[in-house]
């Protein structure tokens, strides 16, 4: 009836593990360079077609070299086996910077893994006759016992009892949580902590199938498939790397016809540097770590499929409670009737809500204090408190005789006239008003007289109208679901700028919504917690449930959110958009990249070609207009360069290229400018820069 | 240089596009079966053509069927006109073989028949010498408007894929695959476009002095007191749709620059307006049909762009004259009178800048007619038919083919910019997907793979090698010549750098007809496989494209319709060209441009 306390250290101390590990943490990195090294596998590269190309190349010339070396000459041309030795060398580096890239980010997320593994441990989960079975024994329907002080076993349902929970270890959140049995927060995680009382929690998960082991294997990359953007950028590279193939076998005989003999190993340097190793490299890290972002943030995508599709959202479906609005209303205007003065009102309604220690009661006060009405001391005064029953509908308190009360308009009228009083025409009027615009209105009465109305509104969070600003630049479209009448919807849309809103909502409603705009050609996204949530939530394109929801939610959707806030949608559909802008943009790169690189090894190899003087200078040396030193340190810097961006290159694809919603076209030539002109650029200075040093230590 | 010259170009330019703009809405109107001014003059005809074939042409075909129609029809098509060659002689009986021409030897035949059925009109033989009057007729000129009018079909059907959307109930149904009737495509592109076109040019081309008789060659006395012979024939019919149609194939063997085929300045713009016209229109039309204008001005601009920056190019290479020239004290400056430049190879009727112009309207275009001698353009002004074909005939390129592959272009060209803009690619509100991706890298991929593959196998050879000019059997200039051989039939174009042939060898020595027939079937099959296994990639993406669920545009959509995207476009169309084709041109017509060497 216990369970086999797991070593401390790993359940008190949750090492806030999302705010990441540095790149260079010493033990990822060594891991990392092994793992790169181990991915040299050729079973393992062919899964790549532009990185297994260049392994074949580094593996025929390092042959070529080996032969070199044993006295044979060199697959044409007349190249010195020093050459042929460092373009192989640096042939086998591109594939280790590209296995690098993908051990990086692995790593991070392994790092991430093992936190979560230690959670993992030898629990023993007491079954409700008593009995006790091994935490990875236990399958869907058994029900278990959980106490104060105890693990809980595995993913389930609360069905009897309350209890605060510590799950700190999933959500990183230190304040204990309450899970009680029924409605919208009975969905309890395994490898959390009961804090107090007694629960019984029926398992809904097979074993391996639990949230942890699906949250390791996700971190960890091994759960991860190619995104179906992924697949198609693939396709898109393994042709480049097809069509420069055609391009530079014919070479050779386009060369020899020429008069030029090129050899196999500058041929094969001419491919590789052509092909685009720069994103067939990071390819795979960006997708892993675009799902590490996600992490980061405290969200548990579920595939990288619904990572892609966040950010081809077209539509956003927000709950107004506790999304938009803070969720309570307060008071925002005193409403006297005739013949009663305001502050009279205000006086009677902060005595009225003194001890009602509601969020409504408490903001009566603090708006009471503004007519200049210092705060009453209950005792001093002698007063009584009648606390709100579901019966009278209204709370007050019995001073000196006087009998105080605020509630329901209708329930003070119905008071008042039994107190022989007549409420005035007004009161009507104004609760009328009130409730048409959305508010609550309150009445407040003293004896049998109506002194006021109490205006209580949903005040809409700050910084709401930003924030949909903020979407509606990405192209985003919010719409408001709430349960209030059109008339109020419609005040509260206004009032936080959201596009639309779906008035009186029901989950029918909801899900009709969903099909609705997705029939249209629209993505939807949308949050929700609750079990009418389910069905939307699987209906939805990106369906991002809440962890404090109920497990059938968090099964419906495609995401989880640990710290359940609603607006976390924002970012995730950032970390969407950043995943794919970074592959466009260094794809984009990568090609532009080529340009330079031509002209590196072009004129190299035809540098004499057409010479009036045997082995002088042909007409196409001009073409050399980075005036490299000469053809060989020409065309070791150019696979030098293509080699070494790879490395440089990994901080942008783990940290991802930025994301501004500033419209698609801005978007477009902002990345066009940077990553296309950018990537024409930057090759010419930096393989000058290489061949200076290269040339110079062959010259030496 | 001179203000005539640069006049021509701008007033070619506008003319053009005023004239397209109203084609196009034609067309669109023609190919989405509206009414037209025309439906009562061949409404008629049109459906007794359905009824003789014995089609349904309201039946909408998906795209394997459309596929099958249109390899059926070319299959056809292929095995008649070589019927009718290999048989000249059997058809003298017509009247229309009034020299008694032999039949084709059955390899240039091959060459021949591949050629005119992929609108390449590559020519291994002389028209006046080696061609009937019969052959001419019903043999070349029947597939100068049925290979037109398959290309601008398989255009439409991409079109149609693009722009149609089907609503959720719809898109389960047989219907929602469909990607238009290939047989009502075709009768309709003849009858509706081509045909009227070709009447309206064949006329004007008369009133030039293109000359339309069935006569026998005559023989005069010359200045020279030498007898010549003058060929005739009727040529202003199918000089229209020869160049209408981007055939490029010529009546006579000097093709547009023969006083017969293009007498005049006049006739030369007409000409030079007659094969752009209907890529142009389509342009308009693509708009049209996708309900956002935009989409189609978008791609002419990129067109547009390209085209105009070949012509400048081109214009002042050759007013400009060669190093060569300059060295040898050639005038190559205007002076009074004259207007400079390298005129070598050049009409004096049509000038410098009417030849530039001419050439760049005809190698940007699939056309491949020409008016003057493109291995005697100095090295620059020779490269720029060199870079029109390296760009895969998209600037405006065939009829229908310009049309089809420059939207492969825009589909990669989305692709890359629409992962930049942070969304899953698409174009016109449909996703591009892998499946798309795959067949649009297949696509264009196939260009390259048969022009240099088919070069380097030419250059490689001795068999190949034999079919090169002997007086330039090596050197850039040599493969020039080989390269731009293959590079033409590859892009379904037909112009030439004259020296590669498939035909009569001009020296002995050469390994005789084993070299000939190695260039006639390396080009027939680089000319069936570059024309038609795009044509295939292009109906099935229009096949996967058709059916898919739109969405709607939004700020975060990438446009496709501004000028960003024709930056990103033209980015994408130079890269992909310069990327695939700069060494094989580094070894020919830039090693010419860059010495004063004559090689």
């Amino acid at each position: 009836m216990s369970t086999t306390t797991p070593p401390a250290t790993s359940m008190d101390a949750p090492p806030r593990r999302r705010s990441g590990a540095s790149i260079l943490q010493g033990d990822i990195a060594r891991r990392a360079l092994t793992d790169s090294l181990a991915k040299l596998d050729p079973r393992v590269q062919v899964r790549n077609p532009v990185m297994f190309v260049v392994e074949i190349g580094a593996a025929i010339t390092t042959v070529t070299w080996f032969i070199q070396l044993a006295g044979g000459s060199a697959l044409g041309g007349h190249d010195p086996a020093w050459y042929t030795f460092t373009i192989s060398v640096w042939l086998w580096l591109t594939v280790v910077f590209a296995n690098l890239a993908e051990a990086f980010a692995e790593g991070r997320g392994r790092a991430q893994a093992d936190t979560l593994r230690s959670m993992r441990q030898q629990t023993l989960a007491t079954m409700e006759d008593g009995s006790t079975r091994r935490a990875e024994e236990l399958h869907r329907g058994d029900r278990v016992v959980v106490v104060a002080g105890e693990l809980i076993p595995g993913d389930g349902t609360v069905i009897e009892g309350i209890a605060s929970v510590d799950e700190s270890a999933i959500t990183g959140e230190s304040a204990p949580v309450i899970r009680e049995s029924g409605g919208d927060r009975s969905a309890v995680t395994g490898g959390t902590r009961v804090l107090s009382d007694r629960i019984v929690v029926e398992i809904t998960q097979e074993p391996g199938q639990s949230f942890l082991d699906r949250m390791i294997a996700l971190v960890e990359g091994a759960a991860r498939r190619k995104t179906p953007n992924e697949v198609a950028l693939g396709i898109l590279l393994a042709g480049l790397t097809l069509i420069f193939m055609i391009v530079v076998a014919t070479l050779r005989p386009f060369g020899l016809f020429a008069g030029t003999n090129i050899s196999d190993t500058t041929l094969i340097s001419l491919l590789v540097a052509l092909i685009p190793t720069t994103i067939g490299a990071l390819l795979s890290a960006i997708g892993i770590a675009g799902m590490d972002r996600l992490v980061r943030r405290n969200v548990l995508a579920l595939s990288g499929r619904a990572v892609e599709a966040s950010g081809d959202v077209d539509v956003l479906l927000l709950d107004k409670t506790g999304t938009i609005t803070i969720g309570n209303r307060l008071a925002s205007e005193f409403v006297p009737m005739p013949g009663v003065d305001e502050a009279e009102l205000a006086e009677v309604a902060q005595l009225a809500s003194l001890a009602d220690e509601t969020p409504e009661g408490r903001s009566i006060v603090v708006l009471a204090k503004q007519y200049g009405i210092r705060e009453h001391d209950l005792t001093a005064l002698h007063a009584e408190f009648v606390p709100f029953t579901a019966q009278t509908r209204m709370s007050g308190v019995d001073i000196d005789g006087q009998r105080l009360r605020k509630g329901a308009g209708d329930a003070v009228i119905a008071m008042v006239q039994a107190e022989g009083g007549q409420p005035p025409v007004q009161l009507r009027e104004s609760l009328d008003r009130i409730a048409g615009e959305g508010g609550t209105p309150l009445a407040v009465a003293r004896d049998n007289q109506v002194l006021g109305v109490v205006y209580l509104k949903d005040t809409v969070k700050e910084g709401m109208r930003q924030r949909f600003d903020q979407l509606r630049a990405m192209g985003i479209r919010t719409i408001m679901i709430t349960g209030d009448n059109r008339l109020t919807a419609k005040k509260i849309a206004e009032e936080a700028g959201v596009d639309d809103f779906l008035a009186e909502a029901t989950p029918e409603k909801k899900l009709e919504l969903i099909r609705e705009q997705q029939a249209a050609g629209r993505m939807v996204a949308m949050t929700g917690d609750g079990t009418n949530d389910a069905p939307a939530l699987a209906q939805a394109d990106v369906g991002v449930a809440m962890n404090t929801g109920t497990q059938a939610a968090r099964e419906a959707g495609n995401m989880v959110d640990l710290d359940s806030n609603p607006t976390k949608l924002i970012e995730i559909v950032e970390v969407g958009k950043q995943l794919l802008i970074t592959r466009g943009a260094l794809t984009t790169f990568s090609i532009a990249n080529d340009v330079a690189k031509y002209f590196a090894i072009l004129p190299a190899i035809f540098a004499s070609t057409y010479a009036t003087v045997r082995g002088g200078l042909g007409p196409l040396h001009v073409l050399n207009v980075m005036s490299l030193g000469d053809p060989r340190s020409a065309v070791i810097s150019a696979i030098v360069f293509n080699a070494i961006v790879i490395p440089l290159l990994i901080p942008i694809s783990l940290r991802g290229v930025s994301y501004r919603p500033i419209g698609a076209s801005a978007l477009l030539r902002r990345n066009l400018l940077i990553y296309g002109l950018g990537g024409l650029v930057a090759p010419f200075i930096g393989i000058k820069l290489i061949d200076l040093i290269v040339h110079n230590l062959l010259g030496a | 240089m001179t203000v005539y010259g640069w006049g021509l170009i701008f007033a070619f330019a506008v003319v053009l596009t005023a004239l397209a703009l109203p084609l196009g809405r034609y067309m669109a109107a023609v190919y989405t079966g509206q009414r037209t001014f025309m439906d009562r003059v061949l409404g008629g005809p049109e459906r007794l053509i359905y009824r003789v074939i014995g089609v349904r042409a309201d039946r909408g075909q998906d795209w394997k069927r459309y596929a099958t129609s249109l390899i059926a029809f070319s299959l056809v098509g292929w095995l008649l006109l070589y019927f009718i060659l290999r048989t000249q002689t059997l058809w003298s009986f017509t009247g229309l073989n009034p020299m008694g021409y032999h039949s084709m030897p059955w390899n240039v035949a091959f060459n021949t028949v591949s050629s005119f059925l992929t609108n390449t009109n590559w020519q291994y033989y002389g028209g006046e010498t080696t061609m009937s009057y019969f052959s001419q007729m019903a043999g070349l000129a029947v597939q100068n408007f049925v290979s037109a009018a398959v290309g601008i079909a398989v255009a439409v059907a991409l079109i149609r894929g693009i722009v149609t959307r089907f609503s959720g109930s719809e898109r389960d149904s047989d219907r929602a695959h469909s990607i238009g009737n290939f047989w009502q495509d075709l009768v309709r592109t003849v009858l509706y476009v081509l045909l009227p076109l070709s009447l309206v040019i064949a006329l004007i081309l008369l009133s030039q002095g293109v000359i339309q008789n069935f006569s026998h060659y005559l023989t005069f006395t010359g200045i020279t007191h030498i007898a010549q012979t003058l060929a005739m024939g009727p040529v202003a019919s199918q000089e229209a749709i020869k160049l209408l149609g981007t055939n490029g194939g010529g009546f006579f063997n000097t093709n547009s620059a023969h006083p017969f085929e293009n007498p005049t300045g006049l006739s030369n713009f007409v000409e030079m307006l007659a094969v752009m016209l209907i890529p142009a229109a389509l342009v308009f039309a693509y708009g049209r049909m996708a309900g956002n204008r935009r989409q189609g001005y978008a791609i002419y601009a990129t067109m547009m762009v390209m085209f105009l920056g070949a012509a400048a190019v081109c214009y002042i290479a050759e007013a400009h004259g060669s190093p060569a020239q300059h060295a040898a004290g050639l005038h190559t400056a205007v002076r009074a009178g004259t207007t400079g430049g390298n005129l070598e190879g050049k009409e004096q009727r049509f000038g410098i800048a009417g030849s530039a112009l001419f050439n760049v309207v005809t190698t940007v275009t699939s056309c491949g007619a020409v008016n003057s001698a493109l291995e005697s353009f100095t090295g620059i002004g020779g490269a720029v038919p060199f870079a029109n074909l390296s760009a895969s005939e998209v600037i405006f390129g065939g009829v229908g083919t310009g049309l089809y592959s420059i939207l492969f272009y825009v589909l990669l060209a989305v692709f890359i910019g629409g992962l930049m803009v942070g969304r899953t690619p698409e174009y016109i509100g449909k996703k591009i997907e892998a499946r798309e991706i795959k067949l649009v890298a297949l696509g264009i991929l196939i260009t390259p793979l048969s022009a240099l593959f088919s070069t380097a196998l030419a250059t490689a050879s001795s068999a190949g090698r034999a079919s090169i000019d002997t007086a330039v059997a090596h050197g850039p200039q040599a493969f020039s010549e080989t390269f731009y051989a293959y590079l033409s039939q590859a892009n379904n174009n037909g112009s030439a750098f004259a020296g590669y042939t498939g035909f009569v060898q001009p020296v002995a020595g050469n390994v005789g007809s084993h070299g000939i027939t190695f260039a006639d079937l390396l080009g027939g099959f680089t000319m069936l496989f570059a024309r038609y296994a795009p044509i295939l990639f292009t109906l099935a993406v229009a096949g996967t494209l058709v059916n898919k669920r739109v969405s709607p545009a939004g700020l975060g959509t990438m446009r496709t319709d501004n000028p960003t995207f024709v930056v990103l476009l033209i980015g994408v169309i130079v890269l992909v060209g310069a990327l695939t084709f700069f060494p094989a041109l580094l070894l020919g017509p830039v090693v010419q441009g860059l010495t004063g060497h004559l090689y």
